[in-house]
């Protein structure tokens, strides 16, 4: 198949992930839907290295990977702490920072 | 026959996509993740991206959905009906957060059409083929040498700093989800210890550097004697 | 010393005067503060003397002296100088007016004894004198107007001086309303002169008017309404029609207020500008005109409007306002002389009237109205004398000083012939209703069954009123500060009070000879020079019209005292009858010819409630509301709507971000 279906399929991908943020009112859902955006970039990254022919779009992808292992190792951590707080699982009710 | 190949991940993918978004419980959501990254790593390996397949399911399918269980199975939460999401929930807390889901939708469905024109669209006309050339070997385009390769040379600082931000990461995750006690809890503060009986309290405080250090070990001795005193006459009292 | 040097000095010592006692009125101990004001008057007085005898000393073509100190603003052709025109003219202001103001200071400091504001009074005292020699010294149109201006100012602090009385504050403020208006004419006179001789100093422009600078023909547009405005100016400032309702008013302010102000000084400055402005104004008849009108005009008015009031210091009033309107007649169709001569005896007399008035008052704790008056012959003679001699020296009866002066404007104004004798006879008709109104005052008062305060003074007591009042409305006062002080002077107890009125009488009775026509022309030959280049300005010819005149004018006031004396002593029945039968005229007198009325309808009330909607309506809707309300009504709303955006909702901010990027990558769609 040719680079412009991988490239399709990523951008699906990545607007899903986007839908999920805006719509899911559980925060780890809503990390996990973070998470499919970046996979989304993930994979148009690695399919134009294909298209190159070079390894910048794969060691690209890897540092991203990196970066939302760490994402997720801080939000989880956030969420665990919330819970111990007591505090509500739901960031329609978390809004103190408003106004 | 990568075509075929191609069409299953492709569907597996978008399917574990539309399942995290979709599925109520957030442990479906986690294991629709997993299926999507099993799939998207496939979808790497038919672009000749070997290694970055392989760290895909160890480190992503393997390490960090397997810390997303544990947290979902500790923390849990319940997930949203597709009644709430699509229409608000009654007694809407907030008009904005509530009224989101149909607007998020559409949101969605411009980024992906504009999306779609930006990649599709354009006079792009490289992404209509195969790729560069690919020869097979041992250190070609995709395989763990040459990634290496790369990473220890021109991109050596991109490495050095991934490593750096992973360490902080660490130490964050640690800090966050530590128990946190305020001013310290009441049971700790009249823990004695050992040493404490060997020297007097307040040694090595700020408070011994100013000179009020004797009357932290005043209060300390008076305390005891008290608390022995009051013992005794409570226990004369009550005998008596 | 200079001529001009002792000019300088009449002009500071009163200035010194009010600055020490401004200053220093704190310190000031018992009635210093009356002696110090007296003196410097009094060394002003002397200063004007130096002056006179030292002008006389010039030769007769030089006796018009400029002096300046400096130069205040010279731009863009405009030459604003410090200087004073001393000549024959100005020196005999400045005698009347220092002479008359030292006897009324001297006399204050009896009158005002007891009140709390003595020191603050000697002050405005001082500085209204200072304002006045400064208006009769001007040397320029500049210093005029300064002079002109103070003098109102004086004139609203004198008037509203017991200030937390209603009565006077509004009479106060009526007052320099109306001077305002004067004001205004008179810088918009100048201006209309000053477009023509291009400059400010009075002998530079009067040459340039002389040199034909405004046209070839008398009566010229911009000369015409340069006059017409000044007389404007001239008629707030001396109480002419239709600018004189603040006159009676006036009378709020202390006796010796209105005695110098109101009789013998500040009224007199229209006079004065007229006749310092003769070149102007003889090379525009149309003003003279108007002035010869309003004066005459204002003379039958006052007169008849005096029949009828009952408050004696406003009868006094009004017969000032009868008087300037004669002098204003005079100077308007040529008199200078007679017209200046008449201010000068009017000054005498009327501060003598209003002295004696002063006194009658305090020997009825305060009381004004005649109504209440009666039979204080026997308690009071030398007020009774007082008020004998300056009622006669008004109504115009030989040999004392009204009479020569009164018939000397009218002989001059009847040689000038054609419609000039309605006025003559409308000048003779109010001396005759001068007589009669003067003397209905002094028999009201002094005959008749005396009042019960008559009876007390000839006990040896004088009222002393328990309750404190404003006469005018019956309000309660006390006697602290901004009210009438405790007790009331008579002249029969206060040296201070003799003395002056003696003074005063004596120039009332003799001062008349000095221009007996025919035999001596001292006033005459002493303004000369100043006059010099008038052609209005001759001794009479005459003869036969002299003769008729001062026999009419004889027999005038003495037909009135009669008629006075059968209406108010003889018959006392009488006056009530006629008030009954002729219940319109009465009405219209009482009410002073619906002048009041009329300003109210045609300018006070437009102008109250154009202040009400610019107020209410505007100033609340357009500015408050639409304006200021409008500006941040828009600020709030819009970080209202700004704020709202700012919700918590973390999706929210989500949904803004991708909505943000997608524009921003349609944006570059759209480029490419």
């Amino acid at each position: 198949m040719s680079i412009a279906w991988y490239l399709a399929v990523s951008a699906i991908v990545f607007s899903l992930g986007a839908v999920g943020v805006i719509t899911r009112r559980n925060p780890l859902v809503l990390l996990l839907c973070l998470e499919l955006m970046l996979n989304g970039a993930n994979l148009a990254l690695i399919a134009f290295s294909r298209m190159w022919g070079n390894g910048d779009g794969q060691i690209l992808a890897l540092v991203v990977m990196t970066v939302a292992a760490c994402e997720v190792c801080i939000g989880l951590g956030m969420i665990v702490a919330l819970y111990r707080s007591r505090l509500p699982i739901d960031v329609d009710e978390l809004r103190e920072l408003q106004g | 026959m990568s075509s075929i190949l191609f069409f299953i991940a492709a569907i597996g993918v978008i399917t574990g996509a539309v399942g995290v978004v979709v599925l109520r419980n957030p442990f479906y959501c986690v294991l629709a993740l997993v299926i999507h990254l099993l799939s998207l790593a496939v979808l790497f390996l038919l672009l000749r991206a070997e290694f970055v397949a392989a760290v895909q399911v160890v480190v992503y399918a393997g390490a960090v959905m397997v810390l997303y269980v544990f947290v979902v199975a500790y923390v849990g939460g319940e997930g949203d009906s597709i009644g709430e999401r699509l229409h608000g929930t009654v007694g809407a807390k907030g008009p904005v957060g509530s009224g989101l889901r149909l607007g998020g939708a559409l949101v969605g469905a411009g980024l992906l059409v504009e999306l779609l024109i930006a990649l599709l669209g354009t006079g792009l006309e490289a992404i209509g083929g195969y790729g560069a050339g690919y020869s097979p070997g041992p250190r070609t385009f995709g395989t763990p040498a040459y990634i290496g390769q790369l990473l220890l040379t021109r991109f050596l600082l991109v490495f050095e700093i991934a490593s750096f931000l992973l360490l902080i990461a660490a130490v964050g995750g640690v800090v966050l989800a530590r128990r946190r006690g305020g001013l310290g809890e009441e049971d700790e503060r009249d823990v004695l210890t050992p040493l404490d009986l060997l020297r007097p309290l307040g040694t090595g405080t700020t408070a011994e550097g100013v000179g009020a250090a004797p009357a932290l070990a005043q209060g300390q001795r008076e305390g005891a004697h008290e608390t022995s005193e009051s013992r005794v006459r409570a226990g004369t009292g009550g005998a008596a | 010393m200079s001529t001009t040097t002792y000019a300088w000095l009449v002009l500071l010592f009163p200035l010194l005067g009010t600055l020490v006692l401004a200053l220093g009125f704190r310190r000031m101990p018992g009635r210093l503060a009356g002696w110090i004001g007296t003196g410097a008057i009094l060394l002003s007085f002397v200063a004007a003397i130096a002056t006179l005898i030292s002008l006389q000393g010039h030769a007769a073509a030089h006796r018009q002296l400029v002096s300046s100190l400096w130069s205040y603003a010279s731009t863009a052709g405009v030459d604003g100088e410090v200087s004073i025109l001393v000549d024959p003219l100005s020196v005999f202001m400045m005698l009347v007016v220092t002479g008359v103001s030292s006897t009324i200071h001297l006399y204050s400091i009896a009158y005002m004894d007891k009140d709390r504001g003595f020191v603050r009074f000697f002050a405005y005292l001082n500085f209204f004198v200072f304002s006045m020699l400064l208006l009769v010294l001007a040397g320029n149109f500049l210093l005029l107007i300064v002079g002109w201006a103070f003098v109102g100012a004086a004139s609203y602090l004198l008037i509203s001086f017991w200030y937390r009385r209603t009565t006077a504050t509004r009479a106060g403020i009526k007052a320099f309303v109306i001077n305002v208006v004067g004001d205004v004419g008179l810088v918009l006179g100048t201006y209309f002169i000053f477009k023509h001789t291009g400059t400010l100093d009075f002998l530079k422009t009067f040459h340039a008017t002389e040199a034909g600078v405004f046209g070839p023909n008398s009566n010229e547009a911009d000369l015409v309404a340069g006059c017409v405005l000044l007389l404007v100016g001239a008629f707030a400032k001396s109480a002419q029609i239709p600018l004189h309702t603040w006159l009676p008013d006036a009378m709020e302010g202390p006796t010796p207020v209105s005695a110098l102000i109101h009789a013998a000084t500040m009224v007199t400055a229209g006079v004065y500008l007229i006749a310092r402005m003769h070149p102007l104004f003889e090379r525009a008849p149309a003003a003279q005109d108007v002035g010869a009108v309003i004066g005459a005009a204002t003379l039958l008015l006052a007169g008849t409007i005096a029949l009828v009031q009952t408050d004696i210091k406003r009868v006094i009033a009004y017969s000032t306002m009868s008087q300037i309107g004669y002098m204003i007649m005079g100077v308007s169709v040529g008199a200078y002389a007679a017209g200046l001569f008449h201010l000068m005896t009017h000054a005498f007399f009327k501060a003598l009237l209003f002295m004696a008035a002063g006194s009658i008052i305090g020997a009825m704790a305060g009381e004004q109205s005649l109504e209440k008056m009666g039979g204080f012959r026997k308690a009071m003679p030398f007020t009774y004398g007082c008020f004998i001699i300056g009622g006669l020296a008004l109504s115009g009866v030989p040999p004392f000083s009204g009479f020569f002066s009164k018939d000397e404007i009218l002989l001059v104004t009847g040689e000038r012939g054609g419609w000039h004798w309605a006025l003559y006879a409308i000048g003779y008709l109010g001396a005759f209703l001068t007589a009669i109104y003067t003397f209905r005052m002094i028999f009201r008062a002094f005959h008749g069954k005396p009042v019960p305060e008559a009876r007390e003074l000839e006990g040896g007591h004088v009222h002393h009123a328990e309750v404190p009042r404003n006469p005018a409305t019956g309000e309660e006062e006390d006697t602290d500060v901004g009210f009438p002080g405790p007790t009331h002077a008579i002249a029969e107890r206060a040296m201070p009070m003799r003395v002056a009125m003696i003074v005063l009488a004596v120039g009332a009775t003799v001062a008349g000879l000095i221009q007996i026509p025919k035999v001596d022309f001292v006033i005459d030959d002493f303004l000369r020079p100043s006059f010099a280049s008038s052609p209005l300005y001759e001794p009479h010819t005459k003869n036969g019209l002299l003769v008729f005149g001062l026999v009419l004018g004889t027999l005038l006031a003495l037909a009135g005292i009669a008629i006075a004396y059968r209406i108010w002593v003889a018959r006392p029945g009488l006056a009530p009858a006629l008030q009954a039968r002729m219940p319109a005229l009465y009405s219209l007198l009482a009410h002073k010819w619906y002048f009041d009325e009329l300003i109210d309808a045609l300018v006070v009330r437009p102008a109250a409630s154009a202040g009400r909607f610019a107020r209410y309506t505007f100033e609340r809707r357009v500015i408050d509301e639409g304006l200021v309300g409008g500006t941040t009504g828009l600020v709030r709303a819009g970080s209202a709507a700004v704020r709202a955006a700012q919700s918590g909702f973390v999706r929210y901010y989500a949904a803004l971000l991708v909505l943000g990027v997608t524009g921003v990558g349609f944006y570059f769609l759209l480029q490419s």
